[in-house]
């Protein structure tokens, strides 16, 4: 276990350094001076154009400007922003709304999605299963800025069921309906991979091997079936974590959450690119450390996988 | 000629071969020795008038009901996957809902002009101020934007950019994804390696931020369009398709007919290209289509971002952005291109998720 974690560990480097790689290849590098990346439209001073060159390192050669970047990036230490702030005490300052809104979205949609999954895949073709799968389909379709101006619109502002935007503090109550849109397409696909999975295993020799030597109908659904079709839906959820990154940018813009995607969405509009290239490196590694956990997790679920 | 043997066994000449039908005569013939002891039949019965006079003393099978059971058609033969598929789907009423709307979508965004009440990018247009956020009325059945611009010729003509965005990167994507999946798989070792390294690297930075950091690097500013949206969606997109790929070609990299093929002395690349990958289109294609919605959504919430297609070209995307933020005074234009999105991407997902039921057999048991 020990030594396929360390192997998983290393594995993650080339994927980390590849990603962060292509950004920073992307944002740096690309034809044309770099300066012209860093200072968006209205161009720099000559003071804040020598300054990044300094900064970043720009008279050296490529990978010399790239390590000591991911040097500064290991260390916490990212530089300075636009506006002249730490990049690092910004991102500090945004991640807990943007981690508490993400932990709401996981936290929803592995709850609702399963259980309703779950119902969904040991009554396959009933009606409940029916509607539930034209709901969820619909539900993928629409994407998350439409969803996330009309359950503003009609729970926040028509009934007055939860606040419209978020207040500056950003609480876990003001939270709940934009963790909820966040999660709602998310909800849909991880209620889809439940049902096939537990309408599958349902039918399989060791349910009714179970069901036969006369464990309970609960003990046969919880243990047996439900725990076997766990691996695709915990597959989906580690790699959600991404989408939600993605889509944190559109629901923190329209319920004014002051978090990451908000920040990036500022800094994107700006051209601010150290702080987007920041940004981005920050989601990457989170991105592989949530699929290791959940390679983790598969030798709990399903205890014939051994880790070599 | 021992193939005869068997069916001289057979009294009713039970053709084992679909192609049988055409040699019957040779089978009569062969009817015609069966009480002579076996093997004794050595006798040429391939010439062309072979049989044709001989009389026969078992009822022909043409006349009994044996005919009826042992008759074989080109329809009863074993069909292809995608015969058999085309079966499902043609009953399926998911599937015809979502073609006809599909089909809409694609004659919309071919003949706009057939649709429109007004050409919203025709000089002669013009958006009034006076109708400023107005309710629909005759001549207008979705209102007004905030510029006094009709809701439904803007609805109309946003069709064609997001199609096409949806439809180009997909295409791009199958055609990078399913080269690079299609080689990783079909040789394996090292050059897999790099290449699953190379997807791990663009699928560890999810679609739209990957796109957002794309698409705002000067030269794709300054040639923000369709094409760079398409490229941008690309170069993030084939991981998905390659990995599908990849895993359908080690699957039948090995069967039996790779392996005749292969011995017959057919080139690695012939090989791939007219054995393995057609083989492994079915679940390629399925992917596909569902994508082709992700893209298109792709595409809306980069241009709601303000970083998408350029402001001066109509899409969805576009107008649900510009309209967005009167939307708690006038939530219709919001509205209307939201729910043309919606059913787009949702035709394109049922299409995908129909073709799935239909290209998996074991899907479809009870």
């Amino acid at each position: 276990m020990a030594w396929y974690l360390v192997k998983r560990l290393l594995q993650l480097i080339p994927v980390f350094l590849g990603a962060t790689l292509l950004v920073y290849f992307l944002v740096f590098m690309t034809p044309g001076d770099p300066l012209d990346a860093l200072c968006g439209d209205k161009g720099c001073t000559p003071g804040v154009a020598a300054a990044l060159t300094e900064q970043y390192h720009l008279g050296d050669p490529f990978f010399v400007q790239y390590f000591s970047y991911i040097g500064g990036l290991l260390t916490g230490d990212l530089g300075v922003n636009f506006s002249g702030r730490e990049i690092s005490d910004v991102l500090a300052g945004a991640f807990p709304a943007t981690v508490r809104l993400a932990i709401i979205a996981l936290i929803f949609e592995a709850i609702f999605g399963i259980t309703f999954g779950l119902y969904a895949g040991l009554k396959k073709g009933g009606w409940f299963d029916s509607t539930v799968l034209v709901v969820s389909l619909v539900v993928i379709a629409v994407p998350i800025f439409v969803l996330g101006f009309v359950m503003q619109y009609f729970v926040g502002v028509k009934w007055g069921l939860a606040k419209p935007t978020v207040s500056g503090a950003a609480d876990w109550s003001d939270l709940i309906l934009p963790g909820i849109v966040l999660g709602l397409v998310s909800f849909a696909q991880v209620l889809r991979l439940t049902r096939t999975a537990v309408a599958e295993n349902a039918s399989a020799d060791y349910v009714r091997t179970a069901t036969a030597k006369g464990l309970t109908r609960g003990r046969v659904v919880r243990v047996h079936i439900l725990r076997n079709s766990m691996i695709p839906v915990a597959t989906f959820l580690g790699m959600d974590l991404g989408a939600l990154m993605g889509g944190a940018i559109v629901t923190e813009g329209i319920f004014n959450v002051p978090g990451i995607g908000n920040q990036l969405y500022k800094a994107l509009t700006l051209g601010d690119a150290p702080m987007v290239v920041s940004v981005v490196s920050v989601m990457v590694i989170i991105f592989c450390v949530a699929n290791l956990l959940v390679d983790l997790l598969y030798a709990w679920l399903d205890p014939r996988i051994r880790y070599a | 000629m021992p193939e005869n043997n068997i069916e001289n066994n057979d009294a009713a000449g039970r053709g084992l071969d679909p192609e049988a039908r055409g040699r019957e005569a040779a089978v009569r013939e062969v009817r015609d020795t069966a009480d002579t002891p076996a093997g004794s039949h050595q006798k040429d019965i391939g010439g062309p008038s072979a049989g044709l006079m001989m009389e026969h003393f078992v009822a022909d099978a043409t006349t009994t009901p044996v005919a009826e059971t042992d008759s074989r058609s080109a329809e009863g033969a074993p069909v292809s996957l995608w015969r058999d598929a085309w079966r499902q789907l043609r009953k399926k009423p998911t599937f015809i809902i979502a073609a006809l709307l599909i089909l809409l979508v694609i004659v919309v965004a071919l003949l706009p002009q057939l649709f429109w009440t007004e050409n919203p990018s025709a000089a002669s247009t013009q958006c009034l101020l006076e109708n400023s956020n107005g309710k629909a009325s005759a001549g207008h059945p979705m209102g007004f934007t905030a510029q006094g611009c009709d809701v439904y010729s803007r609805v109309i003509a946003g069709t064609r950019a997001s199609l096409m965005v949806g439809l180009l990167t997909t295409i791009g994507v199958v055609v990078i994804g399913g080269l690079i999946g299609a080689l990783a798989g079909y040789f394996g070792g090292w050059i897999d390696g790099v290449l699953a390294r190379l997807g791990d690297v663009f699928f560890a930075l999810p679609l739209i931020l990957g796109a957002l950091v794309v698409m705002q690097l000067p030269f794709f500013k300054a040639h923000r369009g369709v094409w760079t949206l398409v490229v941008v969606l690309v170069l993030f997109g084939w991981p998905q398709i390659a990995r599908i790929m990849r895993g359908a070609v080690v699957e039948v990299r090995n069967a039996d007919y790779v392996v005749s093929a292969r011995s017959l002395g057919v080139s690695s690349l012939g090989i791939l290209m007219r054995h393995i990958i057609p083989n492994a289109m079915a679940p390629v294609i399925v992917i596909a289509t569902i994508s082709l919605g992700t893209f298109i959504v792709a595409e809306s919430t980069l241009s709601y971002l303000g970083i998408g297609l350029p402001p001066s070209m109509m899409s969805w995307g576009n107008d649900i952005s510009d309209a967005k933020d009167a939307f708690r005074s006038n939530p219709m234009p919001v509205f209307w291109p939201g729910l043309a999105l919606s059913l787009t991407v949702l035709s394109f997902i049922m299409l995908g998720d129909a073709l799935r039921d239909a290209l998996d057999p074991k899907a479809r048991k009870k």
